[in-house]
């Protein structure tokens, strides 16, 4: 059984006692445990079950490579699925779930996976059902899959994330990813240059596993040395260090990830739960340590297997065994560390299984001298199946597995040798070499990522280079931070060696399946990639069926495919492929490392971006009186406009029906502040509007506004508005409310990089001005009344806004009741209209008084679908709905504003190509339906014939459809072939709801087409 | 994520800061220009691993177009300039020799 | 005539730092040609201020210029009397190529202040806070998380932050957010 030691645990504080529980289970355990080591400390050695066959799955490892220790995490709205319990730390009241199971963790229905379906559970299952005959897959596999697939379970829908998250920008010379020793070393070594360094560490405490693995450093123990250096680095002003922060990811042009986790471990404590860094380094220095691998074996992923550093890591930080009959299997002399480990702290290790004929050196020496069996040349044929370690039968390694010899064991240590941690070097484009004596794949420090200026920005430091002797990691992470600092722009310096305690080994020798010649009855049982489980016969069968290339076999059949992103698998099955293919390891290759190394929140990525800063909510300074006053909202890019204003009891239908009559009857008002407003200034500004308008814009007069359209080079229309020419060399351009930004930025596109030398300034005055449109027969009443004028006349020194004074299609600055305002004698609703400016400071007052004296006068504010609805009665098109970026001004009958005098503006080549011109193109007419109703939004008419495809074809399609209040009966705008020579004619509309609609083809002007409501 | 550095503010900007404009130095085509040339003009567009001029302009900055010269392989930039120009400065493509002999971009080249 | 109001009528956040809106102040925007000598002398009638170095703001007895981009500056006033500074801007610089335009409604502005001030910006700006990085003086056009936006740090060690009026919520409640008291990151406090 596995238990909690009476001595040991380093990292524990027995004092403190923690109760937590996991599947509902209360349990106890110390601070300082992670999930996994208290877990272990309660005899849980049966975690969860695998993805696939539901296998029975035990901790395997200690960090944050383990793949089957994943638990759903906290309840509620702070429940999370797939969490690692191996990089959980323990904290009172923790609740875990273990996944993949019905109904509980100990008797699992889908176990019966393995033992009837494992043979059709093949690599490449998916691709072939697909296939197969399709009743098949919907009727008998599909429901299977579903049944069974899925890792842990999502969160409650109905729930949001109770916590919170945030970026921070973080800028430095060297940023030091890893808080072992080597990583401590690298820093201090860039320290002394007097780079800002940064060093991350992602868990809580640092020196990474030296003081598991022993040994001195400058003549200290290596704890001692970790505190000392941790405290002369803290002591630094120009050095930062974060634990429980993982590099996450490197990007481009030294953009790297950090992932900071501040509450995990304490909820509650307040605050973001986790903090991504953006940083930008100068330099990296990956210091990330080397993951070690598993062997294989049948029967590897037993519970109680498990990777001999883990469980040192278990002894010696956490003061846990797995087992108390430990056999350990190795190809390496690591593994006799957790020997002597096991053996100091008296657990039995009841034999060594070296499956190298020569065996170790001088660990497995010492290992032999206290009395443990060690058996060289010989290997584990093969762990009993269960739901955790009973027998293990070992037999000659170089061998099929026969001549078994069947050990009693409750655990197994096993190590298959170790592989340096290569992601974040490999994330950004650093290559990999292949190295023979240690049988791993390690950063080729020639081929190094590079950066914005062509050079090298990755360093590795310690065993994540290669070396994995103390002395060797020391002296490379030393020469590591150096090298990042000088690289960083910081003096060269030359590195003094550092003292180390030193252990020879004997080689280690590539073990990649065992025993060397297993049957397939034992690949079959054999396990590379737990969490996804994938055996050595599955790799095997994907070589068989032709799968050569590593990117793809990795695809058919999930190897590394799972949460872990094959942190123990890649190189094993990649070794098990290349032997498969009759290739060397290094010509296999591997497959592409991709950030994030470990998972990371979704929270940490979005950070502040919820709730009301989700995204910025552009307000006018009216909103908050629509907000009171009954505005139903529409987002309008970021923009919040007023759709309708509801009245209780009513329905936004009948809103809006009242909003769209009492503006035709009496007086509404509309919040146009959003409208683009743009200031376009100099003497060749209007040689710039007469290119960017497609119609004349440099011969308006002073005072005088003219409707413009605004044309992309490709001809098709962008925006529209009306232009007011301010004085000689200034005029003001309105846009649309979603085109302010855009339009501003197309003229300063043109200036700055095609008319350079054109003398013209722009600048976005939108947000300066609050704009209010007041419309109806009762409009100038209002506004008379506000300037003390009622009758007419001048009096009270405001602005004559008599049809004398001031036109149709003219402004004037003034005063309107005491506000400075600009007024502009435009109609967008075919009414008597004034459109209103005054500063934006001021908005609310003015539309508060707009109201106070519009009451006598019948006022009524009004939202952007009564606005529709009036200029859909007057046949005006809205940009976006009678437009969608393929519509040429031509096909909107808008030929009146396309100036015959201008030898150019922007889209007039474009509007004279073929397709253009072709009088087959779709052009604007009005549509009425023959009983009234309101065509369906976006629907298409067909005409006679079908296509290729035997559909019907079609021959126009709706742009803008509405209920007239005005004229009581749906009125529609569409673009339709031959359309203004079709007049009077009838055309199909099928809707979604089956019907067909049949609408004739009208004037799109409905209402007053005379234009004599304006014009008063 | 890209850095680019501003000719015209100085800022080292980082890519949320910047929005992509396509290729540069393209020569505009408008009325009287040949089916073809405006066809090109408006559709055809470089595609090269290796060397290539760009537009950028620091939206969130500055404001200000500017042009980068930059590896689309290597990510690598070879330098940033200003936007008033129909082709890059000697500087530009001095330092792009430098890096890539034999370069070849449109009509220009080592 | 009404009282003009700022978008969000002064509100404040304590926290890690304390985050104020601080009213309408007086803005003009000016184009024009930074090497015209007339240019120059125009906006230190206006502002008291000489042209500041790029990236710079530069402060005068009646006001300040802050670099906006090679053709355009900032000049702060007083927000009474921006008006009449961009009409004498305008007279001043008759018959050369400029445009002064007020502003001074378009905008909203913060002030960011207390030890963790840099911290507070840097969870929200793309920019490197550190001391020796962003000094007193200087002026930076950036984003805030999602907006645009320009900041300064005065002699004071106060940062001011100015944004569009549309979305002053928005950033208000960003970096209120960012100040949390319990989002100390700790690295320039």
């Amino acid at each position: 059984m596995s238990t909690r030691l009476a001595k040991q645990g380093r990292l524990i504080d027995r004092s403190k006692q923690i109760e937590f529980t996991f599947n509902g289970k209360k349990l106890k355990g110390f601070a300082g445990d992670t999930l996994a080591s208290a877990l272990l400390a309660n005899d849980q050695m049966l975690v969860g079950r695998s993805f696939k066959y539901h296998r029975p799955r035990g901790l395997v490892a200690s960090g944050a490579e383990e793949p089957n220790a994943l638990v759903g995490l906290g309840v509620g709205d702070r429940f999370e699925p797939n969490q690692r319990a191996t990089t959980t730390e323990l904290f009172a009241g923790l609740a875990a779930q273990s996944q993949n199971h019905w109904p509980s963790l100990e008797y699992d229905i889908g176990e019966v996976n393995s033992k009837l379906f494992s043979r059709f559970l093949t690599a490449g299952f998916y691709y072939k059902m697909f296939i197969h005959p399709r009743p098949f897959w919907k009727h008998i596999y599909e429901p299977f899959i579903r049944q069974s697939a899925g890792l842990g379970k999502a969160p409650d829908t109905e729930l949001k994330d109770a916590d919170t998250y945030e970026h921070f920008y973080f800028f430095c010379d060297v940023l030091v990813i890893g808080g072992g020793v080597a990583g401590l070393q690298a820093a201090k070594s860039a320290a002394e240059t007097g780079a800002k360094v940064l060093v991350l560490e992602e868990k809580s405490c640092w020196g990474g596993r030296t003081p598991v693995d022993g040994g001195t450093i400058e003549g200290l123990d290596a704890e001692e040395w970790i505190a000392r250096t941790v405290a002369e680095l803290e002591a630094l002003d120009n050095v930062t260090l974060r634990s429980r922060t993982m590099g996450a990811g490197v990007y481009d042009h030294s953009y790297i990830l950090g992932y900071e986790r501040l509450t995990d471990h304490a909820p509650g404590q307040g605050g973001p739960r986790h903090r991504l860094w953006r940083i930008r380094a100068q330099q990296t220095v990956t210091a990330t340590g080397a993951i070690e691998r598993p062997l294989s074996f049948a029967g590897n992923d037993v519970p109680g297997v498990m990777l001999a550093g883990a469980m040192r890591d278990y002894l010696v930080n956490w003061g846990v065994t797995p087992g108390q009959k430990v056999l350990v299997a190795t190809n390496n002399d690591d593994a006799y560390r957790t020997a002597i480990a096991l053996h100091e702290a008296g657990v039995e290790v009841v034999r060594v299984v070296d499956a190298r004929e020569s065996g170790g050196g001088e660990l497995s020496d010492r290992v032999r001298d206290l009395g443990i069996r060690i058996e060289c040349g010989r290997a584990i044929a093969k762990v009993k199946d269960g739901k955790r370690v009973t027998k293990v039968a070992i037999c000659a390694q170089n061998g099929e597995g026969g001549a078994r010899e069947e050990i009693e064991a409750d655990a197994v240590a096993m190590s298959g040798g170790w592989s340096p941690v290569v992601h974040l070097w490999s994330h950004c484009g650093g290559k990999l070499t292949w190295d023979e004596t240690q049988a791993h794949f390690r950063p080729d420090p020639d081929r190094a990522p590079t950066g914005h200026d062509g050079a090298p920005f990755v360093v590795t430091a310690g065993s994540a280079s290669g070396p994995l002797g103390l002395a060797a990691v020391m002296a490379d992470a030393a020469a590591a931070g150096a090298k990042a600092a000088e690289a960083a722009g910081r003096p060269a310096r030359t590195v003094t060696p550092i003292a180390t305690s030193e252990v020879t080994e004997a080689p280690m020798e590539p073990v990649w399946l065992m025993p060397a010649k297993a049957d397939i009855e034992l690949r079959m049982k054999t396990w590379l990639d737990y969490q996804n489980d994938v055996k050595v016969s599955d790799v095997q069968l994907a070589a068989r069926e032709g799968y050569e290339s590593v990117e793809h076999t990795k695809r058919y059949t999930t190897l590394g495919m799972a949460t872990d992103q094959g942190k123990l698998s890649n190189i094993n099955g990649l070794a098990i492929l290349a032997d498969a293919l009759d290739a060397e390891i290094p010509q296999v290759g591997t497959t592409t490392f991709r950030p994030p190394y470990h998972p990371i929140s979704m929270g940490a990525i979005g950070g502040e971006a919820r709730g009301e800063i989700f995204q910025p909510l552009r307000k006018t300074p009216m909103y908050d009186w629509h907000d009171s006053h009954g505005a139903h909202w529409e987002p309008v890019g970021h923009w919040r406009r007023p759709y309708a204003y509801l009245r209780s009891g009513e329905s936004l239908h009948e809103a809006v029906n009242r909003e769209v009559k009492n503006t035709r009857e009496a007086l509404g008002l509309l919040d146009a502040s959003t409208l683009g407003k743009l200031i376009v200034k100099g003497p060749d500004a209007g040689r710039f509007l007469d290119m960017l308008y497609t119609n004349m814009m440099s011969t308006l007069k002073i005072g005088k506004c003219r409707y413009g359209l605004m044309c992309s080079e490709n001809g098709f229309l962008s925006d529209d508005g009306v232009v007011a020419r301010i004085d000689e060399d200034t005029w003001l351009c309105h846009t649309t409310t979603g085109g302010a930004d855009r339009i501003h930025a197309h003229m300063e596109e043109w200036l700055q990089t095609e008319w350079w030398d054109w003398k013209v300034y722009v600048a976005n005055v939108t947000e300066q001005l609050a704009q209010v449109a007041v419309v109806g027969p009762n409009a100038r009443r209002v506004l008379e009344k506000l300037n003390g004028q009622a009758g007419g006349g001048q009096a009270g020194g405001g602005m004559d806004l008599s049809p004398e004074a001031l036109g149709f299609m003219e402004w004037q600055d003034g005063e309107i009741g005491g506000f400075k305002a600009r007024a502009y004698r435009i109609s967008f609703s075919g009414e008597l209209s004034y459109e209103i400016a005054v500063s934006a400071s001021e908005g609310q007052a003015f539309w508060s008084a707009l109201i106070e004296a519009g009451r006598e006068f019948g006022v009524m504010p009004y939202g952007t679908e009564c606005l529709h609805i009036l200029r859909a009665e007057k046949g005006f098109i809205m940009i976006g709905d009678e437009t969608d970026g393929t519509v040429i001004p031509q096909d909107l009958g808008l030929h009146w504003a396309l100036s015959k005098k201008k030898d150019d503006y922007l889209g007039k080549r474009a509007q004279s190509r073929s397709h253009m011109t072709d009088p087959d193109r779709w052009q604007l007419v009005g549509l009425e339906t023959l009983d009234g109703s309101v065509l369906p939004d976006g629907a298409y008419a067909v005409g006679n014939g079908v296509n290729a495809n035997g559909q019907k074809n079609t021959i126009g399609r709706v742009t803008s459809t509405y209920y007239s209040a005005t004229l009581d009966r749906g009125i529609a705008m569409g673009l339709v072939k031959h359309g203004p020579k079709r007049m009077g004619e009838v055309i199909d509309f099928p809707g979604l709801d089956g019907k067909t609609y049949q609408a004739r083809i009208v004037d799109p002007v409905f209402y007053d087409k005379d234009g004599e409501k304006q014009n008063v | 994520m890209l850095i680019l550095d501003c000719p015209y503010c100085g800022v080292r900007a980082e890519e949320t800061e910047l929005h992509a404009g396509g290729e540069a130095h393209l020569k505009r085509f408008g009325p009287g220009s040949s089916d073809e040339d405006f066809h090109d003009y408006l559709f055809m567009r470089e595609n090269p691993r290796g060397v290539h001029f760009e537009r950028w302009r620091h939206v969130s900055g500055c404001g200000k177009w500017f042009h980068a010269a930059r590896c689309t392989q290597t990510l690598e930039v070879f330098g940033t300039y200003s936007a008033q120009t129909t082709e890059p400065p000697q500087q530009i493509t001095d330092a792009i020799s430098a890096k890539r002999p034999g370069w070849t971009w449109r009509g220009l080249s080592d | 005539m009404s009282e003009a109001v700022s978008a969000l009528n002064g509100a404040s956040f304590a926290g890690l730092a304390r985050v104020e809106e601080t009213g309408l102040g007086g803005m003009i925007t000016l184009r024009g040609d930074f090497a015209s000598a007339a240019f120059r002398a125009a906006v230190k009638t206006a502002t008291g201020g000489d042209l500041p170095d790029t990236r710079r703001i530069a402060f005068g007895d009646r006001g300040a210029v802050a670099w906006m981009s090679p053709d355009e500056l900032l000049l702060l006033v007083d927000y009474a009397e921006a008006a009449a500074v961009t009409a004498s801007l305008a007279r001043d610089l008759a018959g050369e190529h400029h445009m002064a335009v007020n502003v001074s409604d378009a905008r909203a502005c913060f002030t960011v202040n207390g030890a963790s001030a840099r911290e507070v910006i840097a969870k929200v700006a793309p920019v490197d806070l550190a001391p020796g990085q962003f000094a007193p003086g200087d002026f930076r056009r950036t984003r805030f998380a999602q907006v645009a936006g320009a900041f300064w740090l005065d002699e004071a060690d106060v940062f001011h932050i100015v944004c569009f009026r549309s979305v002053a919520a928005y950033m208000f409640n960003l970096l209120s957010t960012a100040a949390h008291p319990q989002a100390r990151v700790g690295v320039y406090s």
